[in-house]
């Protein structure tokens, strides 16, 4: 019975997954912070005390937050839990048959979704922008939770303290003699403790974390890049002159 | 024994040394017959750096692996995890991850234009047929050597990728899924997949590319260069023996390559440094998601380089099939009709066109799709006895031939581009007919490079000094 259970939700999931990538609802653009340290840092704190509790970053050291700018000491007092090391990954300690049980799958490694998510209508970043703000209240879900950007996802809404319940707004419509719901808005049902622009900017925070995560070595590449293009250029000009010194005599 | 060669005893110590190897080991020998006096034509243009260039990539690939390889875990649970590991842990790991990755995408690119330099300066043509088969070889090992590294990530593309290829082995009637059992080691792609196929791209793989490589470089310098009009220039020598029109690859050359190489770094570190997953073609997004044998994702495309055969092959449906086995007849009626060849040849081939017409019709159309697929590289080996033009480069074919080179890079571009995408009706009509197109263009050659006016060929290269 279980097995089957499991079966039919990872058949579900799989669905649910058609609806994600073909869903189509159109992506903000999320505001690009990733060399704003304070930004990044209020998106770790945000990060562990929400995601890591369910999700595990299992390639990614505490120690490496040291890059953002926070101390070893730091990460100790604010960030990891009494028996991590500070040179520990991001392990989770929900057991995973549990969370299979509960949402139906054990939900994914965060360490480089920020990557995994490009393409869907744009990067990676704009979608877990959008994702993480378009969750709605959806009582014919296990969870109580629904999203526009990933249809029936089995997450339910964890900042919701902090953005508050909001529902929706569908206009109908008819296209082609088929009804068409088109999104047209939210309705606030409750307020959270945040207003919509102070949320905004946290997922923001927490989203430019999630994409620096992903890569952190992404601002020490761009740095690097610049000086081995600057070094290529001058190269390239000393051979394009050594190439005509020589070739002078060629007729 | 061989004889000694005296040096005086007041040369220097660099010639004194110099002598002493000679003396056991041809290294100014070497260094005379494949640099400083291996000569050259001198109009070499734009499309001579890709040579010099698949050369430079083969060694960044080469030496980036092996420190990639000091890193790496080849085991199922720790692939992708290392993969991570080398990314944020190994210091400068992610530059030596990016110059690889970057490295196998830049292989690519440089080898399509330095085969895109022979189909159209003729550089397959007697007597480089060798040259080009040892190049032909060396593309195809570099097709084996990508799709097996592709596998070592150990993402969602990694692994269903895979899963699609070796499945198609499957197609093979009798033997074919005891193939596929044999290449996956497994039911299933797997661990024991993914060490065979570590073992064979860092080791068994290279050890041939790089033979073929000195093989193809052999050839190239027992029969000279090739070049942009399709002039011999051996056939015009000074009092010397040094061809008029040639000139020492050292200095001449090797200065003209460092330039291209500058300029070809330029773009590659452009791209590793600020765009390394080049919109999601040099690396995906989903391959940022670790293998999972439980979810296959909605659409598997292979990665760029490969896509132009992949749409061949899913171009095969079983509709297309019996287009083809009406190509087949109609090909094997005409043989008969029209070849001046005796009776008994004719039989043969009515027996042979019926017999493959009858395989055709007996066996999966998946099958057919692998062998188009396979056919697609295969064909470029014959390309030497295919082309009948009575001219070498293209500089001197017909107009209309250069509009068939020209719609066969349309052609090969547009397979490309429908091999990323989702299938779809249009997509696949569209593919059946640059498959048809492909396969024309070369079985058909003998026939059309013959007709049309060609324009005269100089009697030394055409040069216009810098």
């Amino acid at each position: 019975m279980k097995k089957i259970l499991i079966t039919c939700l990872l058949a579900l999931m799989g669905l649910t997954q058609v609806y994600a990538e073909e869903g189509g609802f159109p992506l903000d653009k999320a505001p690009d912070k990733l060399n704003d340290v304070v930004a990044l840092q209020h998106g770790a704190q945000i990060f562990t005390n929400y995601c890591l509790n369910c999700h595990s970053a299992a390639y990614m050291r505490f120690n490496r937050l040291k890059d953002i700018g926070l101390t070893e000491q730091q990460i100790k007092d604010n960030l990891l839990f009494t028996t991590e090391k500070v040179g520990d990954t991001m392990k989770v300690s929900m057991d995973p048959k549990e969370a299979k049980g509960w949402f139906g799958g054990v939900p994914p490694d965060l360490t480089v979704i920020a990557r995994s998510r490009a393409g869907r209508g744009g990067s990676g970043a704009d979608y877990l922008y959008t994702y993480m703000r378009t969750f709605y209240k959806d009582d014919s879900k296990l969870t109580g939770w629904n999203n526009l950007v990933y249809p029936n996802v089995a997450m339910p809404h964890v900042l919701w303290q902090l953005q508050g319940v909001r529902t929706p707004v569908f206009e109908t419509k008819m296209e082609h003699d088929e009804e068409v719901k088109e999104f047209k808005g939210w309705t606030q049902v409750t307020p959270g403790t945040m207003t919509s622009t102070q949320y905004d900017q946290a997922v923001g925070d927490l989203v430019a974390y999630l994409q620096w995560m992903g890569e952190p070595a992404q601002n020490t590449r761009i740095q690097v890049g610049v000086w081995v293009l600057l070094f290529l250029l001058l190269f390239t000009l000393c051979a394009w002159r050594l190439n005509a010194a020589y070739w002078k005599d060629i007729h | 024994m061989a004889h000694f060669k005296e040096i005086s005893p007041n040369a220097s110590a660099g010639e004194k040394f110099m002598n002493w190897v000679d003396n056991r080991f041809p290294a100014t020998k070497l260094w005379e017959e494949h640099l400083s006096k291996y000569y050259a034509p001198k109009n070499f243009n734009f499309w001579y750096f890709f040579g010099s260039l698949s050369l430079l990539v083969l060694v960044l690939q080469i030496v980036t692996g092996i420190f990639l390889t000091m890193h790496y875990k080849p085991e199922a649970s720790m692939a992708f995890a290392s993969v991570e590991y080398i990314m944020r842990d190994v210091p400068w790991g992610w530059l030596i991850r990016y110059m690889h990755s970057t490295g196998a995408s830049a292989f690519f690119v440089v080898v399509y234009l330095h085969m895109f330099r022979g189909l159209i300066y003729g550089s397959y043509r007697q007597p480089r047929e060798l040259v080009w088969i040892f190049g032909c070889t060396i593309f195809l090992c570099l097709m084996a050597e990508a799709f097996m590294g592709y596998l070592l990530p150990w993402g969602q593309m990694s692994y269903w990728g895979a899963q699609v290829i070796v499945n198609l082995f499957s197609a093979v009637p009798v033997i074919g899924p005891d193939l596929a059992l044999l290449i996956r080691g497994d039911y299933v792609v797997g661990d024991a997949t993914l060490n065979r196929f570590f073992s064979f791209h860092v080791i068994a793989v290279p050890l041939v590319l790089v033979g073929l490589v000195a093989a193809h470089i052999i050839a190239l310098h027992e029969v000279g260069s090739n070049n942009p009009d399709g002039v011999e220039i051996k056939a015009k020598k000074d009092a010397q023996g040094i061809p008029l029109d040639g000139i020492p690859f050292h200095p001449y050359y090797s200065v003209h390559d460092i330039m291209g190489v500058g300029v070809f770094l330029m773009i590659f570190a452009g791209i590793i440094f600020f765009a390394p997953e080049l919109g999601g073609y040099f690396l995906e997004a989903n391959n940022f998601i670790p293998a999972d044998p439980l979810k296959t994702p909605l659409h598997i495309a292979p990665v760029w380089y490969f896509t132009p055969y992949y749409s061949m092959l899913r171009a095969i449906t079983s509709e297309m099939v019996n287009v083809l086995i009406v190509i087949v007849l109609a090909a094997g009626a005409l043989t008969i009709t029209k070849a001046q060849i005796s009776g008994f040849l004719k039989a043969v081939v009515a027996v042979l066109a019926l017999g493959l017409a009858v395989m055709m019709y007996s066996v999966d159309a998946k099958f057919w799709g692998v062998v188009v697929m396979g056919a697609a590289v295969v064909i470029l080996f014959f390309l030497p006895w295919l082309d009948h033009c009575e001219v070498k480069s293209i500089r001197y074919k017909p107009e209309w031939h250069q509009a068939m080179y020209a719609i066969f890079v349309v052609v090969f571009f547009v397979l490309g581009y429908l091999g990323t995408q989702p299938p779809s009706h249009i997509g696949e009509r569209l593919s059946q007919v640059g498959t048809l197109f492909y396969f024309g263009f070369f079985l058909l050659m003998p026939w059309w490079s013959t007709i049309g006016q060609t324009k005269p060929v100089p009697e030394r290269v055409v040069f216009h000094a810098h």
